[in-house]
């Protein structure tokens, strides 16, 4: 490189410059890991099928009378029948209508459980992991505290002072789904506190919430979207057992857990009343693990089994 | 330009249940200065304590003892806003071009970040940010389409490069090379060389080069401080230091160096 | 008399697999190696010098690695025929392997003394006379001896108070003398051919000296033949008696080290030594190396250095230049030096 004249940008400098951008390459390179996995197929095969249901639910139903509440009573517990796939219920109600349209209502609420989890939980270890000191202690025996009570004990218990209701129940869940985040980006925002690029924020003169919010949290996202597709499944369940303890959405909100409580009355003659509800709840929960299982595998493929 | 008084760093353990708390001392009495556009080395091994006296140059600690002057003020006098400005004026490039960016952000966004944090002083508008980082690319060897890449898509030396961008964005008057090139190749460690040199020439720019590796040393640097367990052992002009070694460690680490056989 | 080499790489092709394809990173990689030598197998990042190393002791895991071809013959047996078992007897007893990390290379759980003595009894079994008692011995007895070698062993590397020390944890020891411990280990089951992965990379100069030393006195005292792989021209300078310059898998300059350093013939190695900032040379006269190391997946056609190299020729695109003897076993790859020979 000669001294007076501006260095020219050497060849090396020109060579990368590759076909196709490498953005795009990582994408396929995670889109190629992922494909390896038949696991996480099914599972994004699944959700994907799930998802479809939940936002085209009132539209494809066989009979969306029934999901408002109209019932039939000449048309008691049918067996599984061309007219009725999955039989009709004690009301004479399509169950194949009510667990389409419980689709919906148990993805919102898991989904809804989980972002508000996360997001809490995101914040509370952000804050606790960057401030350390008191603050920290402060905030992680605070967690440790909720991690003493069973989470659907203190769901329940929530639940049942707040009073029934979608939107009581996903706070009451949420209230005691933060924990697990907090402590999962505690742990992270510290260690990436340590890397080389925050201290030459901080050598940069970058204030504390630029070295956050641009720095420490962009790079601490991928495991949290991991632990929030492994959440949804268990998420959905839980919203499923208050369901089914009655402390949930009540009918004729068409829920899975609900669902599921009524008909247990009418084991095992009117099987089917049950039994689609808990496959619902089943492939729900299945396709969300495998899916969260794939996506750990592509975006931390160090942390494969 | 920048001096160095008397400094000492000490760090405390944790005090155990069972142990008296214990103070290791990892600067001693550090005394130096730095002239305008000299090339300053500071050589010493793996926990000499060349790593602390970067953090204390750059003020992310604050000395035990002494004090730290920079173009004659001195650091632990200076208001909230003039430490800001200071700052600016004072960069660093650090060792590992791995670690050091910052993965999720666009060579843009890393080059251009300094400008940000230092609008008030600098005062660039977004446009002539990106203006500025295009050129300061060009200024290290890399292209403009560059800006919209990620470190990850680039090898060590161009990193590196990145890296040096970055520090060069504020303007800066001293810069700390902190081994620089120690995680490159040799082939990619000379163009490098070649290139901080270069950019001393055109901008005037003051380097305190912090490095384990003597041959480096020797051909980037003015004046060298062998530091050896918090301590500076020997200083003088880079020359004098490899031909008449006064001090017995600086003899033995000169002997010990790996170095091509006169050819 | 010559006596036939302990190891003999030829022609050896390695291959890897990835998400973007099959890179071909060993690409006929020639090395002999006699006892009492100690090769420097030097080149830069992604050169393939360490997955040389690994193939010989046959550690590169496959798939995705897949060998296209070639011969490693280690006394006369084709090391890439033996199936993991005749493998595993001959790894750490015959032949022993340093790697770069003291730290990681160590389990810091157990003593160094139990993980000497978990050696040698390993060696103890495959061969009799690491011990010098019987294969047969008292469990007791096999014992008492393995820990009295690794005793002596330690001693040998340098480090003193070895009986008191041994009961140590990795963790008590600094940097050099935990790569001590990782060359006692590697020495223990006196193996023929010792090879060494950076093993001073991590550690400061004067300890590095130490090191090179110390394997130069294990050389000599045990008739071995190292391979000692390094990105560090000087420290080949220092510890070899051989030199092996690679580029992008293939080996471009070899022969003893002497030759290789005071007449380098390959354009690569004249490139290499003259990025080096030898004492001389004034600021701004360092000399690097334009471009970058090609990407195997899609290997230039011909030489590899071509695309980087100053005085590359069409021809040189044609096929991969053989190498060429220059005399006294000092050979190189370019068909600048045998313009005549390569026509033809």
């Amino acid at each position: 490189m000669s001294l007076t004249a501006p260095p020219l940008p050497d060849k090396s400098a020109q060579a990368i410059a590759a076909p196709m951008s490498a953005s795009r390459q990582a994408w396929r390179r995670g889109l190629y890991r992922f494909s390896q996995s038949t696991l996480s197929i099914i599972g994004l095969i699944l959700v994907l099928g799930l998802l479809l249901i939940a936002v085209t639910g009132p539209w494809i139903v066989p009979f969306p009378e029934h999901v408002t509440g109209s019932i039939a009573t000449a048309n008691r517990f049918r067996p599984p029948s061309a007219a009725h796939p999955f039989g009709t219920n004690e009301l004479g109600q399509d169950v194949l209508t009510l667990v389409l349209a419980g689709t919906r209502v148990s993805l919102f609420a898991g989904l809804a459980v989980v972002l508000a989890g996360a997001f809490v939980g995101t914040v509370i270890g952000a804050v606790a992991g960057y401030a350390g000191g008191w603050v920290d202690e402060v905030l992680m025996r605070l967690s440790d505290l909720k991690l003493t009570v069973p989470g659907l004990i203190f769901a329940m218990a929530i639940a049942a002072a707040l009073g029934p209701g979608l939107v009581n129940m996903v706070i009451a869940i949420a209230a005691g789904w933060w924990p697990g985040y907090a402590r999962l980006v505690r742990g992270e925002v510290m260690s990436k506190k340590e890397e080389m690029f925050v201290t030459a924020a901080r050598a940069l003169g970058a204030s504390p919430g630029r070295i956050l919010f641009r720095h420490i949290l962009p790079n601490v996202m991928t495991p949290i979207i991991v632990k929030m597709s492994l959440d949804m499944g268990f998420a959905i369940l839980t919203v499923a057992s208050l369901g089914f303890i009655g402390i949930g959405v009540k009918p004729p909100t068409p829920e899975w857990g609900a669902l599921l409580s009524v008909s247990r009355n009418y084991m095992p003659d009117f099987w089917w009343t049950a039994i689609f509800p808990g496959l619902a709840i089943f492939i729900a929960v299945f396709g969300f693990n495998l899916l969260g299982d794939g996506l750990r595998d592509v975006f931390d493929p160090k942390a494969r089994r | 330009m920048l001096v160095l008084e008397r400094v000492s760093k000490e760090f405390h353990g944790r005090r155990s249940l069972f142990s008296a708390r214990r103070t290791v001392s990892a600067l001693r009495d550090v005394s130096l200065a730095v002239d305008h556009g000299e090339t300053f080395g500071v050589v010493g091994e793996s926990g000499s304590g060349k790593t602390t006296l970067t953090r204390l140059i750059l003020r992310l600690d604050i000395p035990t003892s002494g004090r730290i002057l920079f173009e004659g003020d001195d650091m632990a006098r200076l208001s909230a806003a003039a430490m800001r400005r200071l700052r600016a004026r004072i960069q660093i490039v650090f060792q590992d071009p791995y670690a050091s960016l910052n993965p999720r952000m666009t060579v843009h966004d890393i080059v251009t970040e300094p400008m940000l944090i230092h609008r008030a002083t600098l005062g660039l508008d977004q446009r002539s940010r990106t203006a500025r980082a295009a050129e300061l690319l060009a200024m290290v060897g890399l292209a403009e389409q560059h800006l919209h890449r990620y470190p990850h898509e680039f090898s060590g030396g161009q990193r590196q490069r990145i890296g040096i961008a970055r520090a060069l964005a504020t303007g800066p008057a001293l810069l700390l090379l902190d081994e620089p090139t120690s995680a490159l190749d040799v082939s990619v460690q000379a163009q490098v060389l070649n290139l901080l040199h270069g950019l001393q020439q055109r901008l005037g720019l003051t380097y305190v080069f912090i490095s384990h590796d003597l041959s480096v040393v020797r051909y980037i640097c003015d004046r060298i401080a062998v530091i050896n367990g918090g301590e500076i052992v020997e200083t003088g002009p880079a020359q004098d230091v490899f031909r008449n070694p006064a001090n017995a460690y600086t003899r033995m680490l000169i002997a010990a160096m790996p170095d091509l056989p006169a050819l | 008399m010559i006596e036939p080499p302990l190891l003999d790489i030829r022609d050896l092709h390695l291959s890897m697999t990835s998400f973007d394809g099959e890179a071909h990173v060993l690409a006929g990689v020639n090395l002999s190696v006699r006892r009492n030598e100690v090769w420097g197998v030097v080149g830069e990042t992604g050169c393939g010098k360490s997955l040389t190393g690994l193939s010989i002791s046959r550690l590169v895991p496959s798939p995705p690695a897949r060998y296209l071809g070639g011969r490693i013959l280690f006394d006369g047996r084709d090391l890439l025929a033996l199936d993991e078992a005749g493998m595993r007897s001959l790894r750490g007893h015959r032949i022993g392997m340093i790697f770069q990390d003291p730290t990681t290379n160590l389990n810091p759980a157990f003593r160094i003394g139990e993980q000497l003595v978990d050696v040698a009894l390993a060696a103890h079994r495959r061969n009799p006379d690491i011990l010098g008692i019987a294969a047969r011995a008292g469990w007791r007895a096999r014992r008492r001896a393995a820990r009295d070698l690794a005793v002596r062993t330690l001693a040998e590397v340098g480090i003193t108070d070895a009986a008191e020390r041994i009961d140590a944890y990795p963790h008590e020891f600094s940097g050099g003398m935990r790569q001590r411990v990782l060359i006692a280990m590697a020495l223990i089951g006196r193996p023929d051919l010792l090879i060494a992965d950076e093993p001073t990379t991590a550690l400061d100069v004067a300890v590095q000296s130490q090191i090179l030393a110390l394997l130069a006195g294990m050389v000599k005292d045990h008739a071995m033949g190292v391979i000692l792989i390094t990105h560090n021209l000087g420290v080949v300078a220092k510890a070899c008696s051989h030199a092996a310059v690679m580029y992008a898998g293939t080996i471009v300059e070899s022969g003893p080290v002497v030759d290789v350093l005071r007449k380098p013939s390959h354009p690569y190695t004249r490139a290499l030594m003259a990025s080096i900032p030898a004492s001389g040379i004034r600021r701004g006269e360092l000399k690097g190396l334009p471009g970058q190391v090609p990407n195997l997946i899609r290997p230039p056609h011909g030489c590899r250095f071509a695309p980087r190299c100053a005085q590359a020729a069409e021809a040189c695109q044609a096929q991969p230049p053989r190498p060429v003897d220059l005399g006294g076993g000092h050979m190189a790859a370019c068909l600048k030096l045998a313009p005549a020979a390569e026509a033809a």
